[in-house]
């Protein structure tokens, strides 16, 4: 047990109500209609703790604080405004990376700095209880920093999103670890500069090597744990200087992340260490050999499918990654708004790992103006599909497939899935028929006597069938 | 506050954020994460203490925590910005006009 610098409690007080506040703004998002609210309550929550952290610690620096602080906003508002909602993945990646880098320039400044945090022991060393919550700060921070970056080059494609193995790196990657845990440990005894050094690098290291081997299509879960991670960083950091609002901070994003991270391995029926493990699931362009084609399947043009639609009570719209690699989500909602003109009722179908990050479907239909009350998770829609005239399917693949019902060698087994084939007619959007979905397996649906493929880039496919609708 | 104090209010908070999080509808994770970033960039608390201490500590420290300022404001205010600009889209359905 040891002794920090006594509190101030209205500065505890305040710190106290931020974390509340941010408690807030995540209950807000129970629903679109509390949702701006509880941003709201976020912001103030951040505002009250970097209020309380400049007026009661003792300001040297304040117009360098506000000039970095004005940097940072410039940056951060301008991207805000500028990002393409289909690049959402990207920017939540990248800002991970900031966050996990922020908080090892923390737990380096706590480092060479303890005074000024309060951390010094009486003995001229840093307490031990200190050392090794900065140690797990810092290693964290730099797992959440590198693998961030790999997470964001892949999302981006500047990187192939085929998972790249070395070989033996269960074994590296299980000893890097021991060895940052190790020498966590070893710190505690000896607090010599080379051990915090190594510690941070090897963090960095052992980033770098868990994300690369993860296929593209694992993403939204790795994002998802990367989420986690930031929120463990500043949990750690927030150990480390005693700070209520980061410490309960930290829990709420670790949790979130966490959560999401296992939602997203629920819905492809995966473990999470399986998609750790890495080594599934690469581009669709990159992997296999062309379906065999010799099934017999049926084409259609986009005046057959304007023709079927709009004579249909009840259409259902499943739409996937490839809506938005394709750019298609406005000439889609037009086509949803003519079908309304002809007295047809629309709902969207969303798969939880549909796009490449948890709710990016949604986000992307919002964009586009859809509202909200027509779209429809999947537990709550897929019941519908036998009453349903028409589904439409477009740029989702994987997750139509009915052999993770009823193959059990298939590798996407088990994994929850839209009842597409139930539908009257099922209507395909595809590039072309080669090409299979990111678990490598062809999709029955596309051969069935009840299925009409469309083969054409996605939007441009959308667009011709309002123009046979008109 | 000593060790437990501060042990017992993270464990409150997991619980609080496991509750919280999964009321969140799903329609609604991309924004939430995109403001459990901005939130997570509370971590500037800690940088302002590093960026301002004029005591005795190197300036390298200082330096470390302007750093760190400047990218943890880019997370919170593009984090809160992004998050407005997305909870703007949802929008429901109109009320059909009356022929």
């Amino acid at each position: 047990m040891h002794e920090a610098a006594p509190v101030n409690p209205w500065v505890a007080l305040a710190y106290l109500i931020s974390g509340v506040c941010f408690i807030l703004a995540l209950r807000g998002l129970s629903s679109p209609a509390s949702s701006r609210q509880g941003n709201r309550y976020g912001m103030i929550g951040m505002a009250l703790a970097v209020g309380t952290t400049l007026f009661t610690h003792e300001i040297a620096s304040l117009p360098e604080i506000l000039v970095a602080i004005a940097i940072g906003a410039a940056i951060g508002i301008v991207t805000a405004r500028k990002i393409a909602m289909t690049d959402m993945p990207q920017l939540v990646a990248a800002f991970h990376s900031l966050v996990g880098m922020a908080a090892v320039l923390v737990g380096v400044a706590a480092f060479l700095n303890p005074e000024a945090f309060g951390i010094m022991g009486p003995d001229g060393e840093i307490l031990t209880v200190s050392r090794v919550e900065m140690g797990l700060g810092v290693a964290i921070g730099a797992i959440t920093f590198s693998g961030s970056v790999i997470a964001f080059l892949k999302l981006n494609g500047n990187v192939g999103g085929k998972p790249i193995m070395l070989p033996g790196r269960h074994v590296i990657n299980l000893g890097v670890l021991a060895g940052i845990l190790g020498l966590i440990a070893y710190f505690t005894q000896d607090q010599s500069p080379w051990i915090f050094w190594t510690v941070t690098l090897l963090s960095f290291a052992i980033g770098f090597l868990l994300i690369i081997p993860i296929g593209g299509a694992d993403m939204p879960v790795v994002v998802s744990m990367l989420n986690s991670y930031s929120g463990w960083a500043a949990a750690a950091m927030g150990f480390t200087l005693h700070n209520t609002a980061m410490i309960i901070t930290g829990a709420l994003v670790g949790s979130s992340g966490a959560i999401l991270s296992y939602i997203m391995c629920r819905a492809m029926n995966r473990s999470f260490v399986s998609v750790i493990a890495g080594g599934f699931g690469g581009d669709s362009a990159a992997s296999g050999a062309a379906a065999a084609t010799d099934r017999p399947w049926k084409r259609g043009s986009a005046e057959d499918a304007a023709f079927l639609m709009q004579q249909a009570e009840q259409v259902i719209i499943v739409p996937g990654y490839g809506m938005a690699v394709a750019q298609a989500q406005h000439a889609l909602r037009e086509m949803a708004d003519k079908l309304k003109e002809h007295g047809v009722r629309v709902k969207y179908a969303i798969h939880p790992v549909a796009g490449r990050m948890p709710g990016h479907m949604n986000v992307l239909l919002a964009e586009a103006n859809v509202p909200y009350d027509e779209v429809f998770e999947l537990e709550d829609i897929n019941s519908e599909f036998a009453q349903t005239d028409v589904a439409f399917v477009i740029g989702a693949n994987d997750v139509t497939n009915p052999a993770a019902k009823t193959d059990k060698s298939s590798p996407i087994y088990g994994m929850p899935v839209l009842d597409v084939e139930k539908a009257k007619t099922v209507l395909f959007v595809k590039r072309s028929m080669g090409g299979v979905g990111y678990a490598g397996v062809d999709n029955d649906v596309f051969y069935m006597d009840n299925t009409m493929m469309l083969l054409a880039d996605a939007k441009k496919m959308v667009e011709e069938i309002v123009k046979s609708l008109d | 506050m000593d060790f437990i104090s501060i042990l017992s209010i993270f464990v409150m908070a997991c619980f609080v954020g496991y509750y919280v999080v999964w009321s969140v509808t799903p329609a609604l994770h991309t924004p939430l994460m995109a403001v459990t970033n901005a939130i997570s960039s509370v971590i500037i608390v800690g940088a302002l203490i590093a960026s301002s201490a004029a005591a005795g500590g190197s300036a390298s420290s200082k330096w470390l925590g302007l750093l760190a300022v400047v990218f943890a404001s880019v997370n919170i205010f593009g984090g809160f910005a992004v998050t407005e600009r997305m909870l703007a889209m949802y929008k429901k359905k109109e009320k059909p006009v009356a022929k």
